[in-house]
């Protein structure tokens, strides 16, 4: 049977799980007719070109995955950025993992997508945010059928959360391939700052594919700061659709760290519904070998004042190929908004891929909008600056990427975490150097 | 210590060096001079082990040894340094940084453990004195943003870092004022020794009223035409290099 026809039949049983008698119940039947009319994207769709998920929906993938596992923390210990005090909310093959996880109703709610769909206490809020702003195409609709787990955090008014909030997902390979469907639903309430880093890590080589989708609400002059490792397998692929819709003054931050895994895919979208409103998307891509990553990022600039900004590295070596599909609308009213792009990439193999494409719709006439996208090489005369000074080839590749990929690294806002990158990217490039940066 | 013997060097099958006879002994200063486009950068490049050049005839000996075939690492550990006329700016890595990664892999390439770190701070406090460096400006990304005497004082901060045997300085005087130049030559003429060589490469005779010269060539069209001693460039200052081109000529 073909991965769809999988599940939408599995859709019957996955609700004879679930109240039949809520609001979500309606949402979950439309949705699974949007995905049975849509089904998975195919190359056909403009904003689908350059990816395949052929190989990715070949694997016959278990749609519920056992929920009996044996994980301690020692087996995923390395997978924590532990040097952090953080609010953790861990799932394992899509459960929740509660001696795993460290989460929080005092003061502000940090739990589970479960309990805000299910218990009453939470209809009102679920009913004004759960998929308000996420898309009805056939991937994230899919996600929304069987939405049923994932974290939902919601912090009130003026609150500025005192730790960072990890959401990590585990995927055991006890089954010999899963496919896990993650809903995140965070809401950050007036003048409220939040911090959080989310991960997907599959601790064995069975295949697993996430289609996970994240909503984010960023009331005025919010402040979210959110931190996206992806650094798989590469049994492993994920689709992350991640929207955030911004009031006034509020101030949105997404780093995308795209350093792994079979194929990945993020749709990235920020609404504007608001003046004086900030939108950053920032990324760092280094893969090899088939790896593919393709970031599809939009920016709706729906009213006047604001601000985007988009700053995007990439570094492909052997076959891999990547993606970067930048799309901003600026509309009629949303004059004196200043939007700026950015996508440069190194090749560092003849066989290696970039398919990078700009998009603007400008419908204002007092705006600013710069965008480019450079395709280059590693600089000869810097290289040969390096290894005069010492410093061995492979050594002297390594600093001149990170020098590359600065810009990104740069912004990151917890410390702790900008090391574990680092140290991530320095793994990666085989090198053990000190880059303070 | 530094001896070149009818070296010929081609880029992109472009002829540029057309055999040089060049001979450095330990404690030495050498000027090097020239018109531009005579070949004194590509010089420069060739003993230091630039892949885009290719040596076509000659070889570079280095204490006995023929270094045609080492990478440009591998000369550095062995003790040849070079300043570049036009540093590259690596955003993102701070000098502290980077000298310790550059004398670290320098240790590794000779089996030594790293540099302790507190003698490697000595080091620093040391040689950034030397050379009048702010203290905070070792932490800013290496040459990112900093003016052009920055640039080439930060060159020199890396040479008394590391400590080469034979250090061949390109246009270091170029984008400097007269107060940078006076501390550069300074901070070079502190670090030489009887165990070690100096190359410089200049365009102009100023900076070798500060670092004295033992010999001074003219390069020109990628053959040493003229050799003399400190006078030399004195001569070529007052009278330009048109002269040696006719001398040539003729």
């Amino acid at each position: 049977m073909e991965l769809k026809e999988k599940l939408v039949s599995s859709f019957m049983a996955f609700e004879d799980t679930i109240d039949v008698n809520s609001s979500i119940h309606d949402i979950r039947t439309e949705a699974i007719k949007n995905f049975e009319a849509e089904g998975f994207p195919s190359k056909r769709l403009e904003d689908w070109k350059y990816t395949s998920l052929n190989s990715v929906l070949k694997h016959d993938y278990s749609v519920f995955p056992k929920s009996e596992n044996d994980i301690e923390f020692k087996d995923i210990k390395p997978y924590f950025s532990h040097d952090i005090d953080a609010y953790k909310i861990i799932f394992i093959d899509g459960k929740y993992a509660s001696h795993l996880s460290q989460t929080t109703h005092d003061g502000l709610d940090v739990c589970l997508m479960s309990a805000a769909l299910t218990k009453p206490k939470y209809k009102v809020i679920i009913d004004n945010y759960f998929n308000k702003i996420a898309s009805k195409n056939g991937i994230s609709s899919l996600n929304t059928a069987f939405s049923y787990e994932g974290a939902y955090i919601n912090i009130p008014k003026n609150k500025v959360v005192d730790k960072p909030i990890q959401i990590i997902h585990f995927s055991t390979g006890n089954e010999a391939a899963v496919m896990l469907q993650p809903r995140n639903l965070i809401i950050v309430n007036e003048n409220a700052h939040v911090q959080i880093i989310e991960r997907h890590q599959s601790l064995t080589d069975n295949p697993v594919l996430t289609n996970s989708v994240t909503e984010i609400f960023t009331n005025k002059r919010a402040i979210v700061d959110y931190y996206k490792i992806q650094n798989d397998r590469q049994s492993a692929s994920l689709i992350d659709s991640t929207f955030i819709n911004q009031k006034q003054e509020s101030l949105a931050k997404v780093h995308t760290f795209a350093l792994g895994g079979k194929l990945v895919r993020n749709n990235l979208e920020f609404y504007q519904n608001g003046e004086r409103i900030d939108s950053t998307m920032k990324g760092i891509t280094i893969i090899g070998d088939k790896q593919h990553v393709d970031h599809n990022t939009l920016v709706h600039h729906i009213e006047p004042n604001c601000e985007s900004h988009q700053d995007y590295k990439g570094i492909f070596d052997d076959k891999a190929t990547g993606v970067f599909n930048g799309k901003v609308v600026v509309e009629k009213l949303a004059q004196k908004t200043n939007a700026f792009q950015a996508n440069n990439n190194i090749l560092l193999s003849d066989k290696a891929t970039i398919n990078t494409k700009p998009q603007l719709e400008i419908f204002a006439d007092d705006v600013k909008c710069s965008h480019g996208c450079t395709i280059g090489q590693l600089d000869e005369s810097a290289m040969f600056y390096l290894r005069s000074r010492g410093i061995p080839e492979k050594e002297a590749k390594a600093l001149l990427m990170f020098a590359f990929s600065n810009t990104v690294l740069d912004s990151v806002k917890i410390p702790e975490l900008k090391d574990r990158i680092t140290k991530i990217i320095a793994e990666k490039l085989g090198v053990n150097i000190g880059f303070d940066l | 210590m530094l001896k070149i013997n009818n070296l010929h060097a081609n880029v992109e099958d472009k002829s540029i060096l057309k055999g040089i006879n060049l001979e450095v002994k330990p404690g030495e200063v050498h000027a090097i001079m020239g018109p531009n486009g005579s070949g004194k950068s590509t010089l420069a490049s060739v003993i230091a082990g630039k892949e885009e050049y290719e040596v076509t005839e000659g070889n570079i000996m280095l204490e006995d040894e023929d270094i045609e075939e080492l990478s440009a690492e591998e000369r550095a550990h062995k003790g040849v340094f070079l300043s570049f006329q036009y540093p590259v700016e690596i955003p993102g890595v701070s000098v502290t940084n980077f000298i310790r990664t550059a004398i670290n892999e320098t240790r590794k390439a000779k089996g030594l453990e790293d540099m302790p770190a507190k003698d490697m701070l000595k080091m620093i406090r040391d040689k950034s004195e030397l050379l009048e460096i702010d203290r905070k400006f070792l932490s800013r990304s290496l040459n990112e943003g900093f003016s052009g005497g920055e640039k080439k004082r930060n060159e020199i901060f890396q040479m008394a870092m590391l400590e080469p045997k034979l250090a061949i300085l390109d246009e270091t005087d170029s984008g400097l004022d007269i107060d940078a130049l006076r501390i550069v030559a300074n901070g070079v003429n502190k670090l030489k020794s009887k165990d070690n060589a100096v190359i410089v490469i200049t365009h102009y005779q100023r900076l070798l009223d500060h670092i004295v010269p033992d010999f001074v060539h003219v390069l020109h069209e990628g053959r040493i035409v003229k050799t003399g001693g400190k006078e030399l460039a004195h001569e070529l200052e007052a009278k330009g290099y048109d002269w040696i081109k006719e001398e040539v000529n003729a």
